[in-house]
């Protein structure tokens, strides 16, 4: 265990380096980016990859994968949009509780999927990320939710701040990963996830009531895909059935595995999915102020996380190099 | 397989009597595909006229062709127990390459190598991540489906690129009154089926499915095998590509987007089971006809594009609970 942690704190203090690294990088050619003012850009970019990252980092702990939760996220922000364009009299924070709702019960279909008929998570999700989407389209009539629909206290939350100049969806973020960090660290559920993902054979043995830990880990990522959703509506004002999500499991996936979450299940830390999305986050906010068009972004994200994998494999090759050469 | 293990330990029994012949064939992956594909021409022609039209048919096949073939060789992929997700966006990304070197003066013949070069490439770096490195196939595929489709937006930009007069429109020829497209995905459909079913290198597929430890301890080169896989992947995907350019006359970044999840289906609907050690070509072949009908059945019947996008996921989640219903009832 000592040893796994050694890594694993290896693993973290790398990516923090690298943070940095391409920080001063970008910064001895464009000095600008050095400021707080890209500070602020590079946080407001972040906070939907890393609540979604939050949630598919416990699934990906617990060795399956969820490739639903940008069509969750386009779900569930259609689904609050069109309670604010219909209903404008609700009150508006009951946004919040209807888009968490609903993303928890997608992400609950999908983990009954899973457990009831024993599929892989990789294919249900796909499959059941067309399927959200086309409900998407069916439910908005194809029909985009516009600006002057979304509440503008929901909008403020992305603009105005409670401290220091920092808006609120911010802080929810951090919140969701502190919270994150408590449920994995401290919760018997949350160790539980891990055990899972370590070995899925041993876990039942030892008490551990498979189908209910792997339920919640899909309805938690439902969940948190579902507070996306209606944060997307916040940050950008606007939802579109068709672009609203579209591509969001990428830059998740990416966010996770760069943060050293092992997709063999079983590792896996908070701080590691943080500095990941945040790594990601700074890349993100560089490119336009180097001059390099948006358009690279996709194949910069799909870069990254195949250099992770291998940087994870050759980490864990280094770690047990007489078994992994047995095995091969 | 716990029963099997336990029979020797029951008093003797004679060998159990051979299962009737109805049952062979009610067992087999693709016999569901074809009962469906029955009902779906028997309920398609119910909604329109036009839909017992084979011509009509024929022409919205060329529209699905390119996935369909490139399904073929997932199939293999997939009995061999691993996954690709990537290869609509290789389409993508060869396809620009090719569309970008002939805009930039290349010979076509030689744009033409370069386009299914790059497949090639592709499918090595997949084989290279996945065998080398030991990588999962199904994580390493994601990677490279945004990276490919990245790369091609890098190169084709938000324009899209036109590519000759004369490369055009490979789907509105004709030979024997059938489309090239199709008379392709048929041809290949044959060689593929007799290679996975009547020869060495087809059984070793299927045993690196079914069980890779043991097919490597009984002297099959299960890397080398799976490299092919992939690599003919990477080449059927670019040629996919290269046959998508033509029937659209131009070649755009988001060109076969979402294409994988169709062509995993066209596998699974044909009965292929997604651990691997099990699947027919033929089961492939019935399944690309159904979605075809299915999707063309919407399209007469003026059903929504956005319910189809829901239909197909849903087709695909029931396909595989069917697939592994079935296969769970015949290793009793």
């Amino acid at each position: 265990m000592s040893m796994l942690r050694t890594i694993l704190l290896r693993r973290e203090a790398g990516i923090a380096v690298m943070i940095v690294l391409f920080c001063l990088a970008v910064g001895t050619v464009k000095p600008q980016f050095l400021t707080l003012g890209s500070l602020r850009i590079v946080l407001l970019l972040v906070p939907l990859i890393m609540i979604g990252a939050m949630g598919q980092m416990l699934v990906i702990v617990a060795r399956h994968v969820d490739l639903s939760i940008g069509s969750m996220l386009g779900l569930t922000a259609m689904a609050t949009g069109m309670m604010f364009r219909f209903h404008p009299e609700i009150w508006w924070p009951l946004g919040f509780a209807l888009s968490i709702g609903l993303g928890a019960l997608l992400g609950l279909f999908n983990g009954l999927l899973v457990t009831m008929f024993r599929l892989p998570a990789i294919i249900v999700t796909l499959g059941t990320l067309s399927l959200y989407r086309g409900l998407t389209f069916i439910l908005s009539n194809a029909k985009q939710i516009d600006r002057q629909y979304v509440p503008s206290a929901l909008k403020g939350m992305s603009q105005t701040s409670p401290i220091f100049g920092v808006p609120w969806i911010i802080f929810m973020a951090f919140g969701v990963a502190l919270l994150t960090y408590w449920f994995a660290m401290h919760t018997r559920v949350g160790r539980q996830v891990y055990a899972l993902g370590s070995n899925p054979v041993a876990a039942p043995l030892r008490g551990i009531d498979v189908t209910r830990v792997t339920l919640m880990v899909f309805a938690i990522s439902g969940a948190l895909s579902g507070l996306a959703g209606i944060m997307y509506a916040s940050r950008w004002g606007f939802v579109n059935p068709s672009n609203t999500g579209s591509g969001f499991e990428f830059q998740v996936i990416a966010a996770v595995v760069i943060g050293g979450v092992s997709i063999n299940g079983g590792v896996g830390t908070v701080a590691g999915t943080v500095l990941g999305v945040l790594l990601l986050g700074c890349v993100s906010a560089a490119l336009p102020l180097l001059g390099i068009p948006g358009t690279t972004q996709s194949a910069i994200y799909g870069a990254v996380i195949l250099v992770a994998l291998v940087i994870d494999r050759l980490v864990r090759l280094q770690g047990q190099r007489p078994e992994a050469r047995a095995s091969a | 397989m716990t029963s099997t293990i336990a029979k020797p330990l029951s008093l003797t029994r004679d060998a159990a009597p051979p299962r009737p012949m109805w049952h062979v064939v009610l067992v087999r992956p693709e016999t569901m595909t074809f009962v469906l594909l029955v009902l779906g021409v028997v309920v398609g022609s119910q909604l329109s006229e036009f839909f017992l039209d084979i011509n009509y048919i024929l022409k919205s096949f060329t529209l699905y062709a390119e996935f369909a073939i490139v399904a073929l060789v997932l199939t293999m992929v997939i009995i061999a127990g691993e996954i690709d997700l990537s290869p609509a966006s290789n389409m993508a990304l060869s396809a620009c390459l090719f569309a970008w070197a002939q805009q930039a003066g290349v010979p076509m013949p030689l744009a033409i190598l370069i386009g299914l070069g790059s497949g090639l490439a592709m499918g090595l770096l997949n084989g290279v991540m996945v065998i080398w490195l030991q990588l999962p196939s199904i994580i390493v595929t994601i990677g490279t489906l945004t990276l490919y489709r990245g790369l091609a937006q890098v190169i084709a930009g938000d324009k899209s690129i036109r590519v000759p007069e004369w490369f055009t429109g490979i789907n509105a020829v004709f030979v024997a009154g059938i489309p090239v497209p199709v008379l392709l995905f048929a041809a290949l459909s044959v060689v593929l089926g007799l290679v996975l079913g009547t020869t060495i290198f087809g059984r070793q597929i299927y045993l690196i499915g079914t069980n890779e430890v043991a097919a490597r301890h009984a002297g099959v080169r299960s890397r080398r095998i799976k490299m092919i896989l992939f690599l003919a992947m990477g080449l059927a995907s670019a040629v996919a590509g290269l046959m998508t350019a033509s029937r659209l006359g131009s070649v755009r970044y988001d060109l076969g987007l979402g294409g994988e999840l169709q062509m995993v289906l066209m596998a699974m609907l044909g009965g292929t089971y997604i651990f691997g050690g099990r699947g027919t070509i033929l089961g492939t072949f019935l399944a690309a006809w159904l979605l075809v009908i299915v999707t063309t059945g919407m399209i007469v019947a003026n059903v929504l594009p956005a319910w189809q996008l829901c239909v197909l996921g849903i087709l695909l989640i029931v396909s595989i609970i069917a697939t592994n219903f079935i296969y769970s009832r015949t290793q009793r």
